[in-house]
């Protein structure tokens, strides 16, 4: 079974896993414990089952003139139970580039984690920041290593570079696609509708902004493992800024406002005779 | 010739019922204590609470050996890292390797439901809330187990802090005094008594604040 290197994550351990007498088995470079069964797939199938491991939902990025435009819903479901509205679908891996999560949650907060460490690494070896190819290429290699073991990641990558803008999607089954416009999770099917028909390539970062935001409200209104908060991020040469983060239940309002009905405004008490 | 199926499980649920809230100075993280496997009760004086650290604590309900395999593990962890750093670690670094810790049984998980409670570095409550692969996420207030489901619901109505994605940000922290919140958890285990057959029998409340940390007893229905 591979084993992956883990040393990144362990600053106290040397590089290359030597263990001490003193901690012993428990600071050595660690790897994956495997349950002992003959049947791998269906123990995890199981232990998905009775786990329910957090999954997230709606998430979309697209390329246009002035960078990256990113946007997340922010609700996580354990089964058919609605765990948190107030997860953070999207992670700062470092100040210039940004990666979503859907699928499982703690798949992709820990493999982004990874990431970040790695790319940290990148740059201290080579004195350079790594590539938005470079990054999302070292996130897609580790999840075909996995592939087949039950991970469940669709992830985006988007950041800016020496190439400008630029945005990778990269999923558990080790896919890895470069794009301009990319939607990820249940909710996916109703964000692509409305950006789809929205997009230009010249939209203002403010027009950007809210062509992001009302793909994933629209989303959330249909998608029933969608919700929570809207959050928009824009990448730019200058890194990543966070531009807006609404309540999509007062979105709805926003978009649809109750306006009263003349009957309603005709209404008087009626007296009893 | 039929396929067998296997029919021993490594896991069980012990049931049981964990709740943190947060507070401006103070973080309270309270936990049934009884212990069951199937319809039997093991045993009706059984803590699901520990101190990791001086201003961690962790309660986990779930399957009890992985929850005490899990202690072990992060206490071994915590007396390493003070001996290497030579201090005690903050809570939102206990937060992350118990993350880290969960996620490297990602496929033979930990069949543990924490929550971790405890003051960050500025003296503010903390609660962290995990799934059993360990995503994680800051939160003014959880509770995990078999009763949280009953008690989430009337800690939204009664707690409900602005999410801490929505910008322009607001505060999280519950305006709650200490005593308060200390109230609010006994109502919140009373009434997931009456309605779950895995919590009851006892009430155990850690409170930790500036002062240090205090626990506290309540008895509960025992049926």
């Amino acid at each position: 079974m591979m084993k992956i290197d883990f040393s990144g994550l362990d600053p106290a351990a040397p590089i290359k896993g030597r263990t001490d007498e003193l901690c012993g088995d428990i600071l050595a470079t660690p790897s994956f414990a495997l349950p002992t069964t003959h049947d791998f797939d269906g123990f995890q199938k199981a232990a998905v089952q009775m786990v329910k491991p957090a999954k997230g939902t709606t998430t979309l990025a697209f390329i246009f003139k002035d960078g990256v435009m990113v946007a997340a819903d922010s609700r996580a479901s354990m089964g058919g139970y609605i765990s948190s509205q107030s997860v953070k679908k999207i992670i700062e891996i470092n100040p210039y580039m940004l990666g979503t999560m859907a699928g499982g949650a703690a798949d992709c907060q820990f493999w982004h984690r990874n990431l970040g460490i790695k790319c940290r690494l990148h740059e201290l070896a080579n004195k350079r920041r790594i590539s938005v190819a470079g990054a999302s290429k070292m996130l897609s290699n580790i999840l075909y290593s996995y592939r087949g073991m039950g991970l469940s990641v669709g992830t985006m990558i988007a950041g800016w570079d020496e190439k400008g803008p630029g945005l990778y999607y990269v999923d558990s089954e080790g896919g890895r696609l470069k794009g301009t416009r990319f939607s990820v999770g249940s909710g996916s099917p109703y964000a692509y509708g409305v950006l789809d028909s929205g997009y230009r390539f010249d939209l203002s970062v403010e027009e950007a902004a809210e062509l992001a935001r009302r793909a994933i409200y629209h989303a959330t209104f249909r998608d029933g493992a969608s919700g929570g908060v809207a959050s928009v991020y824009h990448v730019g040469p200058n890194g990543w800024k966070k531009l807006s983060g609404d309540d999509v239940g007062e979105l709805h309002y926003m978009y649809y406002p109750v306006e009263p009905t003349s009957v309603e405004q005709e209404m008087t008490e009626v007296s009893v005779a | 010739m039929t396929k067998q199926q296997a029919n021993w499980s490594p896991y069980d649920n012990n049931g049981g019922t964990v709740v943190a809230i947060a507070g401006a100075d103070y973080c309270v993280i309270a936990s049934d204590t009884r212990m069951s496997t199937g319809y039997s009760i093991l045993t009706r004086d059984y803590s699901k609470i520990i101190q990791l650290a001086d201003k961690s604590v962790m309660a986990s309900s779930g399957f009890q050996a992985d929850v005490r395999a899990l202690q072990k593990v992060l206490e071994a962890r915590h007396l390493i890292y003070q001996h290497q750093h030579n201090k005690q670690m903050s809570c939102p670094a206990m937060a992350q390797l118990l993350s880290n810790t969960l996620y490297f049984k990602r496929f033979f998980p930990y069949y543990a439901f924490n929550v971790l409670g405890g003051l960050d570095s500025e003296g503010k409550g903390c609660v962290f809330t995990y799934d059993a692969v360990g995503s994680y996420e800051r939160v003014g207030y959880s509770s995990q187990g078999s009763g949280s489901t009953l008690i989430t619901p009337f800690l939204d109505n009664q707690l409900k802090s602005p999410s801490p994605l929505l910008l322009p940000a607001k505060d999280a922290v519950t305006p709650l005094s200490e005593s308060e919140a200390i109230e609010l958890v006994k109502t919140c285990f009373v009434s997931a008594t009456e309605r779950d057959i895995y919590t009851g029998d006892k009430l155990e409340i850690v409170i930790l604040n500036a002062s240090g940390i205090r626990r506290d007893y309540m008895e509960l229905r025992k049926d």
